[in-house]
């Protein structure tokens, strides 16, 4: 084994990739932080400098699932970008507008506009937010599952004008009832090319169109400011309110820092989002080079799909285009509570403790041990290697610090330690080569993934 | 007025029972009773109105939705409870704020505490049945959190339990060393979401044990549909029939926010309501389980009494049903009216709020004292049930 000289402490690094991507294993951790933590945050957030993972095979080997029409392959997909793309910030940013920006199947039941609405958060989301809000407001997903196809000249429909006040940029509070009516008359004529259900001509990709016809070209007035204003100058006045900065911020801040929210350190990602003016990867690498971010190690409980695709990662599946079952990837999301492209409501899923109810919690269990418990599966091959390597006999607890270690350098508590061994009956040294070692390792992994510890990022 | 040996026991000895319906998007209740009477009915209501022809006539010149067949069936023999106006003061039209309203009984502040999750708190102090709420479908509602209150989630009731891939002596141990890794008493520091997890997990496994006995010891002819809801309400039933002493559940059903396409949409929702709850009842009377359950069918707002030209925008006046063998069917409440001048920001009117009628079924229903449950007083309406 080459020891690469470390210039960042590799727990650092591995809290950063839990964060900013989906988790990585010691192996990868120790080639990472042979740089410094400035330039890893660097290297996640040009996201342009990796290419994106080929799908050909994926789609190939997938034949029977690959249909565009289908929610299912759609989500399959997304959970293979995150498990193996190089750019994971991206799918990581993408999950983030998704659960702020939700929308969903339930309603939109042209999957083709749910797969572009992926996209565009996928390909905008770190970029600026002034165009990020243009492109939502353009979104065909997002005219549909807001009713902005409805919202004509002479018959304004609130839903779109009000969610994006409320949900998408300021929050409640902050605007008058009045500012949600002038807000809906500005984006009349804004819809998009497939307004009608499937039949007789079946689901096309959808697009959007401004008809100029049915706009309400009248002064509006709107949070104080009056003209003859349409949806992009409704957006140009949004972005420019201290709300709005404060907003987004606290949403980044929910994402990627803390369950429990700081009103210092979310006025500082504010700020710095204004300097930034507006740019979403400025200001993640704000947050991501705090020291408020740094302390913050496991002050998030993770979300269904990052106890997923971390654990699959960990246990090296999915990371071929031909291995069986990605689709119960999506499924599992969805028994914990994310079923992803499906949100429960517009405004999303409840995160921090409310991912922890007793139906939840027995599937991220009974997941992630299945899963880690099973030591052909090439991941955790890879980590009973690493560990048996240089050594015959090991003895339980040296066993135990390794996995932890292998795992990404998570930890247990003592009292969880202690509960480990003893009921796993398991205090003489092991033979690396017995069954037994076997047993007892596959054991202590499950053990590690059904543990209070591992359900917080 | 309740007397102290009724509050406990209120019916025929069985411990009284209820079951939460929530109906998610805002349900417009405009077109679930109709009103044909109000003149104005045609005049705000031109595309989405209900042609009279089509509907379930009740007396008054009211009238069901043309798919609530089975809830008309239940009415027709009194055991339908409809409360119009159900609302609140300064009403929010955001479907968030206004369902936490609605979750925690509280519309001054914000809070955690679930109004159900104070009410399990209540029927069973001393913690000493982890099922006493069990909550069916996608995930635990906020009303039934409670923080140090058992509550229990349910998917799916088949293969519901713990670590179920393992099998013998490794089970075993897994599940043991659970158990203590999310027992109180191992860890000395703790904080709330860590609490929060290791109650939910010793809950889980508990409650999963309980739980498992109950499909075995089911039987019945009703044959549920295969939709969510359908399956969350067989579910209740298969629970409460097994007596393992559930006293709240709560299921819902989404997709009520019927900015447009509200034909279509609400006639699949409410067939699928309707349906479903005839089914339930059903189920329950033919195994003598019905006379100790109501159910409450509610939505966090109403729509605006004008429609969009496809659809209704949010708007606060909703109603509430109070649906049950033990319930003395009928309207508790005047229609509000339409007329433009009766209308409030181009909303219905509320007449009672919502807290009204969760302190009728405290007090009346479940024998639990509603003030703090509701955070505040508020007046109870009179013989809605027969005991």
């Amino acid at each position: 084994m080459v020891l690469l000289k470390q210039k960042t402490d590799v727990g650092l690094v591995a809290h950063l990739m839990r964060r900013a991507a989906f988790g990585e294993p010691l192996v990868a951790l120790e080639d990472r932080s042979s740089q410094e933590y400035e330039s890893i945050v660097n290297g996640l957030i040009d996201v342009e400098a990796c290419p994106r993972p080929d799908e050909d095979l994926l789609e190939r080997h997938n034949l029977q699932h690959a249909d565009e029409e289908n929610p299912q392959w759609t989500r399959a997909r997304w959970i293979y970008r995150m498990i193996n793309s190089r750019r994971p910030l991206e799918e990581k940013v993408a999950l983030m507008w998704h659960g702020i920006f939700a929308t969903g199947t339930s309603k939109v039941i042209n999957n083709r506009m749910m797969r572009t609405h992926y996209e565009m958060l996928r390909d905008h989301g770190l970029g600026n937010f002034r165009d990020l809000l243009l492109k939502l407001a353009r979104d065909p997903a997002m005219i549909y599952w807001l009713d902005q196809q409805m919202n004509h000249a002479d018959a304004a429909n609130e839903n779109f004008g009000r969610e994006l006040l409320e949900l998408f940029s300021m929050g409640i509070g902050n605007y008058t009832e009045e500012d949600v009516k002038e807000c809906a008359r500005a984006f009349t004529g804004w819809t998009e090319s497939q307004t009608i259900p499937r039949y007789p001509n079946g689901f096309y990709d959808s697009e959007f169109v401004y008809r100029d016809e049915d706009h309400d070209d009248g002064i509006k007035s709107f949070l104080g400011e009056t003209g003859r204003f349409n949806g992009d100058d409704i957006i140009d006045i949004i972005v420019r309110q201290p709300a709005t900065a404060r907003f987004v911020a606290g949403e980044i801040y929910d994402f990627f820092v803390s369950d429990n929210p700081n009103p210092e350190h979310i006025g500082q990602i504010a700020d710095a989002f204004v300097e930034s003016d507006y740019v979403v990867s400025e200001v993640l690498k704000f947050v991501f080079n705090s020291d408020f971010f740094k302390e913050s190690r496991f002050q998030k409980v993770k979300s269904p799909s990052e106890v997923v695709v971390g654990t699959a990662i960990l246990a090296g599946r999915h990371q071929t285009s031909y291995e069986f079952g990605l689709t119960m990837m999506a499924t599992a999301t969805r028994n914990m509570g994310q079923d992803l492209l499906n949100p429960p409501t517009v405004e999303g899923w409840h995160t921090g403790r409310e991912w922890i109810d007793s139906s939840y919690l027995v599937e991220r269990v009974n997941f992630a041990s299945k899963m880690i418990g099973d030591l052909d599966a090439p991941g955790t091959a890879k980590i009973i290697e690493r560990i048996t390597s240089n050594r015959t006999v090991i003895s339980p607890s040296e066993l135990l610090d390794e996995c932890l270690s292998e795992m990404g350098k998570i930890s247990l508590k003592a009292p969880s330690r202690q509960i480990v061994f003893d009921e796993l009956g398991a205090s003489a040294d092991l033979d690396c080569r017995s069954k037994e070692f076997n047993e007892v390792a596959s054991q202590m992994l499950r053990l590690i993934v059904s543990s209070r510890e591992y359900q917080f990022a | 007025m309740v007397t102290e040996v009724g509050r406990n026991q209120i019916v025929d000895r069985k411990p009284p029972v209820f079951v939460v319906l929530q109906l998610s998007g805002g349900n417009d209740f405009m077109s679930t009773v109709i009103p044909f009477k109000d003149p104005h009915y045609f005049e705000f209501r031109n595309t989405v109105g209900i042609p009279e022809d089509n509907a379930l006539h009740i007396d008054g010149g009211y009238a069901f939705h043309p798919s609530m067949g089975a809830i008309k069936n239940l009415w027709d023999e009194k055991k339908v409870a409809i409360f119009p106006g159900t609302g609140y003061a300064s009403p929010n039209r955001s479907h968030f704020r206004s369902m936490d309203i609605w979750h925690t009984a509280n519309s001054e502040a914000l809070s955690s505490d679930g109004w159900l999750g104070k009410t399990i708190r209540d029927l069973d102090p001393n913690k000493n049945n982890v099922v006493t709420g069990v909550s069916f479908g996608s995930g635990l509602p906020r009303a039934m959190y409670l923080s140090g209150t058992p509550a229990i989630s349910v998917s799916e009731l088949e293969g519901y339990g713990l670590l179920t891939d393992l099998a013998g002596r490794q089970q075993r141990q897994a599940v043991k060393a659970f158990t203590r890794m999310y027992a109180p008493e191992e860890f000395e520091e703790a904080d709330v979401v860590w609490d929060h997890l290791g109650q939910t997990g010793i809950d889980a496994l508990t409650g999963a044990d309980m739980l498992k006995t109950a499909p075995p010891a089911y039987s019945s002819s009703v044959e549920y549909a295969s939709d969510a809801l359908s399956q969350s309400l067989k579910g209740i039933a298969q629970v409460h029939l097994s007596g393992i002493g559930t006293r709240i559940f709560y299921a819902q059903l989404g997709g009520f926010d019927v900015h447009g396409a509200q034909i279509q949409t609400q006639n699949k929702l409410l067939e699928n309501v309707s349906r479903s709850v005839g089914d339930f009842f059903d189920d329950l009377r033919e195994n003598n389980g019905s006379e100790e359950v109501i159910m409450m069918i509610f939505s966090e707002f109403g729509r605006r009494v004008k429609d969009n030209g496809n659809g209704t925008d949010h708007g606060s006046g909703g109603g509430t049903f109070l649906i049950g063998d033990r319930v003395n069917g009928g309207f508790y409440d005047p229609y509000p009216s339409l007329a433009l001048e009766d209308q409030l920001d181009g909303d219905m009117q509320f007449s009672h709020d919502f807290r009204s009628i969760y302190s009728t079924v405290l007090e009346q229903w479940l024998g639990l004292n509603p003030h703090p449950i509701v955070n505040g007083n508020f007046d109870q309406f009179e013989n809605v049930f027969d005991i």
